[in-house]
């Protein structure tokens, strides 16, 4: 039971909206932050005044384009929370800072697409699946990415170099393909991108590979004869699935690239890259409401096994800053050991979290990968206290386990026993300083603090009964 | 500029429509310019701002509303200081970092055929030593332009091949050395205290460099394009952005904000593929692209 899922897991709720003392990375807003202003304002209002819902408006509308939501996206997304917020004020029961938070998510999702895009693949065998989108997207990462993936879902794919442009581009793909283990098909210098997915095909049929990624080279959209050789390339493959890969970090231009590939191109879906950054992905919410292409997945980190399924209601929470609890709870299933888990989960409820459980929390949290991506996942992490977010920090990981073994096994359950003679010995057995240890224990019993008041509201974690099995 | 200027940016045309020619603009007028501010990537907040001074500008019957606008935006990017780019002493040592993807190879492929073109020797260190076929995409560069590049296996630590070039621009007496880096993500914080590990090592052995260090903004970043700004600048210590891939119908307006913002000067301009493609920094041809067609 990782600490992580204390935060209340209801998807609308005041507990998302705390404001954020603690967090240095505001100085440029997030749309999160200012709804959470939103609602703190609107919070225990019995009303929802016109000149209230404009306040709300106005700072969507800022947020969204803070997050490179285009323009004309958002002027019809503001209009649509402002008709339906009107038309539904009077709700009963429901608070008006509620109500519009809840509102703008409900659109979110809906423009997001309600629900998740699988690839098409089918026959005719091998399917063809076409990558495009402008230089520097991240194509050839994608592909293999794409191609680690598939094999997962017990395909067996090949991999098709086809940009024969940029310098060591299939250079680059070969190598991918040696480190994930997909044999690459390349075609000497100089040879057409249609010859060499011609190859690709060949060698399928040969191989009995039953999908051929084809990588092409990055393009702007405005590039005529760059535009019309992807136009060859469809028409000789005709691929099952024709993928625009598209940077999360794309400002206002996205719009245009999306339907201007969309109108040369059957796109079928988008695979959003650098997702595990801190763009908030407006690209991808201003193509998809302008061409209607879903997205297919997203890109999340440097691993090649990075590429994960796309959820729109996911993304949305994101974006609000509730989080991407769903995502955190599945990469916790491959890095938490369940029965540990379950007894942390256990000890919360019952309020007897100790030391050695914070300890073995830290562990488990070391497992899943870099702190700042999970921590980002995390409903109202923003809002957790400043003090928890040091602790579990990456560098601060070493120095809390070596406090943490340097206590007797009463301390670790009892910390309040540990006083300044205490102190002193715990920091020269871990090599730390005693103001080290004072900060470990305020941090531990901010933790407690918070783990009391979660066990005591009785607020079971929603998503632990699926941790057993996936 | 000249590849720039066949190139419509479409800002000038919507603002053409939004306040025509008037002294004057009606309350739409401002808001329409406003938007298509917002269109070219400044930023909700910049764009604001430069509608209200130039507001106040029409209202002190200054000018006409959208030469008010074109001398907001020309005040905010002569805002940060306007000296042309100096390379330096040799060996002066330049860094290009940036996110994934932003162009930071064929950057410093540029910027090396230019230093060339002025009768510069240079060295080329492959520092990337992370993505797949970086160091290759750099070699082929330097046998095209017929200069060295310092390069060691895949994975090794990219301080030490900054380290190995520094060492030879020194013995071979070489003018610049230019630092090709691996693409990382800003919020990557092991990466981001690579890269000033490299920038120390750097320093260590010679105090006065590197002399530059430039990120790399891809010109169809958006706002994100302030986060990356922010944090290359604290752990890199950027002293220059080069707008890369302007020849799309991207602005790089973003780079405007964060010259706004940050007073990091925009060094470079790069639009297209070839090699020459590679401008220093006029913001006067950039406002008159900007606001062209």
């Amino acid at each position: 039971m990782p600490i992580w899922r204390r935060s209340t897991p209801t998807p609308i709720s005041t507990g998302c909206w705390q404001p954020d003392p603690g967090s240095e990375r505001l100085t440029l807003e997030t749309l999160s932050a200012r709804l959470q202003a939103i609602a703190a304002r609107l919070r225990g209002q019995a009303r929802l005044t016109e000149a209230d819902l404009d306040a709300a408006l106005r700072e969507v509308r800022l947020a969204l384009l803070e997050a490179d939501v285009h323009f004309r996206v958002v002027k019809t997304f503001v209009a649509r929370v402002r008709e339906r917020a009107i038309g539904t004020a009077v709700l009963d029961g429901v608070r008006p800072g509620h109500q519009v938070v809840k509102l703008v998510h409900e659109e979110l999702v809906e423009i997001l697409g309600g629900e998740r895009h699988a690839l098409r693949l089918g026959p005719p065998n091998p399917a063809v699946v076409l990558l495009v989108g402008l230089q520097g997207s991240g194509k050839t990462t994608s592909a293999a990415k794409l191609a680690v993936r598939l094999r997962r879902d017990g395909h067996r794919p090949l991999l098709v170099a086809a940009d024969p442009y940029r310098p060591a581009a299939v250079e680059q793909l070969v190598r991918l393909g040696e480190q994930v283990g997909v044999e690459v098909v390349t075609g000497p210098t100089g040879t057409l991108p249609a010859a060499i997915a011609e190859a690709g095909l060949v060698a399928a049929r040969g191989e009995r590979a039953d999908v051929v990624i084809v990588d092409t080279a990055g393009r702007q959209h405005v590039d005529q004869p760059m535009m019309a050789e992807l136009e060859g390339l469809v028409s000789a493959l005709q691929p099952a699935d024709s993928l625009l890969v598209v940077d999360a970090m794309t400002g206002q231009e996205a719009v245009r690239v999306g339907e201007t590939f969309h109108a040369r191109l059957p796109i079928s879906g988008l695979i959003l890259t650098k997702m595990d950054g801190d763009a908030r992905g407006g690209a991808a919410l201003s193509i998809r409401s302008v061409t209607g292409v879903p997205i297919a997945y997203v890109g999340t980190g440097e691993g090649m096994d990075a590429l994960e399924a796309f959820h729109p209601d996911r993304l949305a929470q994101r974006i609000l800053g509730m989080g991407d609890i769903v995502t955190l709870v599945e990469r916790a299933q491959e890095g938490v050991d369940r029965e540990e888990a379950e007894r942390t989960a256990q000890r919360i409820l019952e309020s007897r979290f100790t030391l050695d459980d914070f300890r073995s929390q830290l562990q488990q949290v070391k497992r899943m990968g870099p702190i700042g991506q999970l921590l980002q996942m995390v409903p109202g992490a923003a809002g957790l206290a400043g003090a928890a977010q040091a602790a579990v920090d990456d560098g601060e990981l070493r120095r809390v386990e070596a406090i943490i073994d340097s206590m007797t096994p009463t301390e670790r359950r009892e910390p309040h026993l540990i006083k300044a003679g205490r102190r002193r010995r715990i920091a020269a057995g871990s090599g730390t300083s005693v103001a080290h240890v004072n900060r470990l224990l305020r941090q531990f019993e901010e933790m407690q603090r918070l783990v009391r008041q979660l066990g005591g509201a009785g607020a079971r974690p929603r998503q632990a009964p699926r941790l057993p099995g996936r | 500029m000249t590849a720039m200027s066949r190139l419509g940016s479409g800002l000038g045309a919507r603002l053409r429509t939004a306040l025509g020619a008037d002294r004057a603009a009606d309350e739409a007028g401002w808001a329409e310019a406003e938007e298509a501010l917002v269109a070219a990537d400044l930023g909700p907040r910049l764009a604001a701002e430069i509608v209200v001074g130039a507001r106040e500008r029409t209202a002190r019957g200054e000018a006409s509303a959208s030469a008010a606008i074109a001398a907001e935006l020309g005040e905010r990017l002569r805002r940060v200081p306007d000296q042309p780019f100096e390379v330096g002493p040799p060996p002066a040592v330049i860094m290009v970092v940036g996110v994934n993807g932003s162009g930071k190879t064929t950057t410093a492929a540029k910027l090396a055929a230019r230093f060339q073109k002025e009768g510069r020797s240079v060295l080329l260190a492959a520092a990337d030593t992370y993505r797949p076929g970086a160091v290759e995409q750099l070699r082929l560069w330097g046998d095209r332009l017929g200069m060295g590049v310092v390069a060691q296996r895949a994975g090794a630590d990219p301080a030490a091949v900054a380290f190995d070039a520094v060492a030879a621009g020194v013995a071979r007496g070489t003018d610049v050395v230019i630092v090709d880096t691996a693409g990382r993500l800003q919020t990557a914080r092991d990466l981001m205290a690579e890269l000033a590990k490299v920038r120390r090592v750097i320093t260590r052995q010679r105090p006065d460099q590197p002399r530059h260090v430039l990120l790399v903004l891809d010109a169809t970043t958006g706002q994100n394009g302030l986060s990356q700004a922010e944090t290359f600048l604290a752990q890199a210590g950027v002293t220059g952005i080069v707008l890369a891939k302007l020849d799309g119908t991207a602005k790089g307006g973003v780079a405007l904000a964060v010259a706004d913002q940050f007073g990091i000067p925009i060094a470079f301009t790069a639009f297209g593929e070839e090699l020459a493609d590679l401008a220093p920094f006029d913001p006067d041809a950039y406002l008159d692209w900007l606001l062209a067609a």
